[in-house]
């Protein structure tokens, strides 16, 4: 189970009382009836399931409720960065190499 | 004499207290302080079981939880937990144990055929065998395999035992209570770190107990422990957990321990838990797991009085038990010469010492010398004798040829043997570290540390007394200076004696022997030998996780630690590779079985699931109401009357509605307060429906969708103010509802004003439905006016019932004039029981959820989850009504205009009537356009919703249907095995169809 820190509770607490979300930073057209087809498929499915090092949407959601994002590697299950939602997304080859992989 | 194995003196086991027990109904005595294992040997007994395929007379192997072969069932209170290792289960008084698989008796048992058929049943046999014809498989080999096989008989009454579950923190835990990990307590703890030492046995110490030619600080290693344990105890910061497993090593150092509790009891506190299970997040682990030692590969090496030396050597000086009157001891390395000596020491008889070895050490030459025991190096065992029991063992001189030459038999009534140690890497495996090939020490040891953790003495190949003391200081101190960065000045105790010894062989050994007849085994739980190995390579399973699934090697309970390195020397030779090359197979969780009591925990029975009760509930259990499940509420079906039944029952419910009025508890519809200045804009991007010019004290019926189009929830809003939203949920929607509204908020418009709060257990709700609804709530409603004209259907209004505030809706999910009364919770009881009363007046009746689904379905309401599935379209539903042009966006509107969703040939949702109106169909049922479809054609669609209708005195039924909304009027055919059923297509709506009576 993991250990999970929470931005904005600013604890660690364990994964039960978390959910995730999915892919992060997956971003909704801000006037949908522009986007193609293809764009919004993209948007609707498209997931990149990374094995490695990969940014995640986590819900403190049996805590204060809120969503977050988190950098997690998949496979050793390591959190490399925990931040708070809008804020923009790290960059993940930089996280990775840091952490050694 | 009782006991006739046990020594004069000696053993840690209390000789005043006797204890009597019994094993497959003979009675016998042992002491308090025996395992069942020592207990038996104590009593001669090694014959303990029979063997999984083979059924071979099994005996006793090991001293620990490794144990393979001598697997028992053990009763208490009439019920039977089967395949307790013996060498785990502590003696009490009045313990009974029963030996397994074997019939009709464990001396003589029927399935020992299987052994002499034994060139039948190879490895991969099943896989070979039972291939034709198909259809036996189910109704032939698998019944016969399956009663055949197997070990323990699973208990038939339900477990009446209570198990615990703990959670804890603490800065170091340290696994294994040897000299390593004693000392790493010892160390972390004098820090002040918080520490947990468990160890799966009923004692401290490990290896110490039964080390009796060393000493520490110049005192007995025994006494060392108690010392040891007694300091740590008297730290307040330091949890001691004897018989407690870590079975599993998880992500972020989350450790599961399984502590049994009360099974050493003869008669325990009915107040305490049999288990335990202990779920700990260590800052830092120390995995102190020790070493095992491996059974030596050779011709008949599983016969009972065969055992690992440093079990006969446990046996002996932890014990007080000899394991035979004449041992033979075989070995590859230093350490099992000790347990020639120790039982020397005690008058037993060694018979020799067979070493591998052409010059084993002087040292120990000269101490067997002087003992005058006989020593044969540079042979091997190539056989044994005997059936039920070792009588003797066939000798074999290794030639510089590599050939072997018979030299012989020596009698004995034990052996003993040694192939060397195995570092028990299996929790540092768990933590997800890779092992690493250590040629110098012949073994596979820790690597790189994945997880806060290390591995300290025999789990990393570190042997010697001296050496694993100083490890485990080291690691204990090392431990608690990265969890809380304090360090102590420890005082490492010295010990003289227990050096490391060297040698050890992997593999199987050489022999003069016929290879096509013997059976050398590998593992001894599931009876694959070392022939089998070879065969499997022969068949071309190259890759070790083939081999071992092929032939079950290193599958049994041990999970491969006394079985695989020697199968994978097997393997690497068989396959002319490197054992680096073989590659090795992953140690998983649980490192030794687990009950699934200790998992359930207290999660049975009631305490399964949460059940969530509505405030009619009592009223419903006494007035006869039946419930069923939806989710976890416990929803009222229908109210019987008089004996009625179902649906008797419903159509008397039914009917009433319509006639007069009906009351039914809606308390368990998801509600959601929707607050802020920007409540509105926000409704309007959630839903398809608009909101922005919702009058206050008005409802709308509400469609969300998820962005790719599809209906995912429907239920009335009611805008209480012009920043106040009531919105209703389904029943079982009202969770996922509220995350996607949170989810949508605090992601995509953080920028909106608004707060979202779940209030479905705020309020109890009585829905009110029929002609005389209003006359039934009248009396009991200040505050509204509820004239047709000044509270029009979908009206709300904050009103008041007998005093209490309440929200009156006039809303209506039956096609009757109805109302929603919402209380607060602790006000619902009263408020069902004043309207029970009440409807009764007016021959109304109370409904359960059955009348409601009927009723809506005479009326054409979806039910979100019955009559839609995850790919229906407010479209396809023939809602486009609830869709407003003019919103320049909310959820699912631009997945609406998606190719697909708008094509032609969609499944389209609409009535059916049965050309019998007595036939009802059957919900899930394909729907075709030919009467007798040829094999695979595709359905047209299927039956959503199916009833019989009290109204029309006939059956109806809802579908989705490919193209339905043009197919009104035709015929399409529902096939059935019984035969093709004949219907119509048709509206939606089957009763009232203008909508006349919601508006009176």
């Amino acid at each position: 189970m993991l250990l999970i820190y929470c931005p904005y509770c600013q604890v660690e607490r364990s994964e039960m009382e978390f959910a995730c979300r999915g892919e992060a930073h997956v971003v909704r057209p801000a006037d949908p009836s522009k986007a193609t087809d293809e764009e919004w498929v993209e948007f609707l499915y498209m997931r990149d399931n990374t094995k490695g090092v990969a940014a995640e949407r986590w819900r403190h959601i049996h805590g204060c409720g809120r969503f977050f994002n988190a950098v997690r590697d998949t496979v050793s299950d390591k959190f490399l960065k925990i931040y708070k939602t809008g804020e923009p997304k790290p960059d993940l080859e930089a996280l990775a190499k840091e952490a050694g992989k | 004499m009782s006991q006739p194995f046990r020594t004069e003196k000696g053993g840690r086991i209390d000789r005043a207290e006797q204890l009597t027990f019994t094993f497959d109904g003979e009675e016998m005595q042992g002491h308090k302080g025996d395992t069942l294992a020592s207990a038996l040997l104590a009593n001669g007994v090694h014959l303990v079981g029979r063997s999984f395929k083979y059924h071979r007379p099994r005996g006793i192997l090991t001293a620990g939880s490794e144990e393979p072969n001598a697997l028992v069932g053990v009763y208490r209170n009439g019920d039977q937990t089967p395949n307790l290792r013996a060498t785990q289960v502590e003696l009490y008084q009045g313990l009974e144990a029963i030996s397994q698989n074997r019939f009709p008796s464990l001396g003589f048992d029927i399935g020992a055929v299987n052994d002499l058929l034994s060139p039948l049943f190879p490895a991969g046999f099943y896989y070979k065998t039972f291939m034709w014809p198909h259809a036996f498989w189910d109704k032939v080999y698998e019944p016969i395999i399956r009663s055949a096989a197997g070990l323990g008989k699973p208990p038939k009454n339900p477990d009446h035992d209570v198990y615990g579950n703990i959670y804890a923190h603490c800065d170091v835990l340290v696994v294994g209570s040897g000299p390593t990990g004693l000392a790493a307590a010892l160390a972390a703890g004098e820090t002040g770190a918080k520490v947990m030492l468990v160890d799966e046995q009923a004692e401290f110490g490990g290896s110490l107990l039964s080390e009796v030619s060393a000493s520490i600080d110049g005192k007995d290693p025994a006494d060392f422990v108690t010392e040891t344990v007694a300091k740590l105890a008297a730290m307040d910061n330091v949890t001691l957990l004897p018989r407690t497993t870590a079975f599993g090593y998880f992500a972020h150092n989350f450790i599961s321990l399984a502590e049994r509790v009360t099974e050493h009891l003869s008669n325990p506190d009915p107040k305490l838990p049999r288990e335990r299970l202990w779920q700990v997040r260590a800052k830092e682990v120390v995995i102190a797991a020790g070493a095992i030692e491996r059974p030596m590969v050779f011709p008949e090496n599983d016969r009972p009085g065969i055992l690992l030396a440093d079990a006969g050597r446990t046996y002996l000086n932890r014990y007080g038990v000899k394991v035979g009157h004449k041992v033979l001891v075989a070995t590859a390395c230093d350490s099992a010469w000790q347990a020639a000596f120790d039982l020397a020491d005690h008058g037993v008889d060694v018979v020799a010492i067979v070493d591998l070895r052409e010059t084993p050490p002087e040292s120990l030459m000269s101490i067997a010398e002087a003992r005058g025991i006989r020593v044969e190096a540079g042979c091997v065992v190539t056989g044994t004798l005997g059936r039920k029991r070792v009588k003797g063992a066939l000798i074999g001189r290794l030639m510089t040829s590599g050939q072997v030459a018979s030299g012989g038999q020596i009698a004995c009534d034990a052996l003993l043997m040694s192939g060397g140690w195995t570092p028990t890497v299996s929790l540092y495996s768990q933590s997800r570290g890779k092992v690493v090939w250590d040629s110098e020490k012949g073994a596979y040891v820790p690597g790189v540390s994945v997880q806060k953790e290390r591995s300290a003495g025999g789990a990393k190949g570190l042997y010697g007394l001296q050496a694993t003391l100083e490890d485990g200081y080291a690691a204990g101190e090392e431990a608690a200076k990265a969890a809380t960065g304090k360090s102590a000045k420890v005082t490492y105790a010295s010990a003289t004696g227990g050096e490391a010894g060297s040698g050890g062989i992997l593999g199987a050994l050489p022999h003069d022997r016929n290879a096509a007849r013997v059976k050398a085994f590998v593992d001894y739980q599931n009876d694959v030998t070392a022939k089998d190995v070879k065969l499997a390579v022969r068949e071309g399973m190259h890759s070790i996780e083939h081999i071992k699934r092929y032939t079950t090697t290193g599958m049994a309970t041990d999970q491969g630690r006394l079985s695989n390195m020697n199968a994978l020397e097997i393997a690497s030779g068989a396959l002319q590779k490197p054992m680096t090359d073989v590659g090795l197979t992953t140690f998983r969780q649980p490192y030794t079985p687990t009950t699934f009591g200790l998992f359930a925990g207290v999660s049975r029975g009631d305490f399964f699931d949460p059940v969530r009760k509505t405030p009619s509930h009592d009223w419903v259990v006494e007035n006869g109401g039946v419930f069923e499940d939806v989710g976890q509420w416990k929803r009222t079906w229908y109210f019987p009357k008089n004996g009625e039944d179902m649906h008797a029952a419903v159509a008397r419910e039914c009917k009433t509605v319509r006639e007069s009025v009906g009351l039914f508890d809606a308390s368990t519809l998801g509600k959601i307060e929707v607050v802020g200045p920007d409540a509105a804009e926000f409704l309007e991007r959630m839903y398809t429906n608009p909101w922005k010019k919702l009058a206050p004290g008005r409802c709308r019926y509400g469609l969300l969708l998820n962005d790719a189009g599809f209906i995912t929830d429907d239920g009335v809003i009611g805008r209480l103010a012009e920043d106040r939203f009531h919105v209703t949920t389904t029943t079982g929607g009202a969770p996922s509802v509220f995350a996607t509204m949170e989810d949508y908020l605090q992601t995509e418009w953080p920028d909106l004003n608004v707060w979202i709060t779940s209030t479905t257990e705020q309020f109890a709700v009585a829905a009110v439905q029929g002609p005389k609804a209003r006359e039934v709530i009248a009396p009991f409603i200040e505050g509204v006016d509820l004239s047709a004209d000044a509270f029009p259907h979908m009206s709300v209004k904050q009103a008041t019932f007998c005093g209490v505030p309440c929200r009156l809706f006039r809303i209506s999910f039956t096609g009757e004039l109805g109302f929603e009364i919402n209380v607060p919770r602790r006000h619902g009881k009263m408020m069902w029981e004043t309207l029970a009363k009440e409807i009764e007046k007016h021959n109304g009746t109370v409904y359960g959820t059955e009348s409601m689904h009927v009723l809506r379905a005479e009326k054409g309401y979806i039910i979100v989850g019955q009559d839609t599935d995850g790919t229906v379209t407010p479209q396809d539903a023939g809602m486009t009504w609830a869709i407003s042009k003019n919103k320049f966006d909310f959820v699912g509107k631009r997945g609406l205009a998606r190719p697909d969703l708008v094509a032609d040939g969609r499944k389209q949702f609409v009535g059916l009537l049965t050309k019998d109106p007595k036939v009802k169909l059957e919900e899930g049922a394909q729907i075709t356009t030919a009467e007798q479809p040829a094999t695979g054609t595709p359905a047209e669609g299927h039956v959503t919703s199916s009833y019989y209708s009290p109204a029309l005195d006939r059956t109806i039924a809802l579908a989705i249907v490919k193209n339905g909304h043009a197919l009104e009027g035709k015929t399409l055919y529902v096939p059935m095995p019984t035969g093709s059923i004949p219907v119509e297509v048709t509206s939606t709506v089957f009763y009232d169809k203008e909508g006349a009576r919601i508006n009176v």
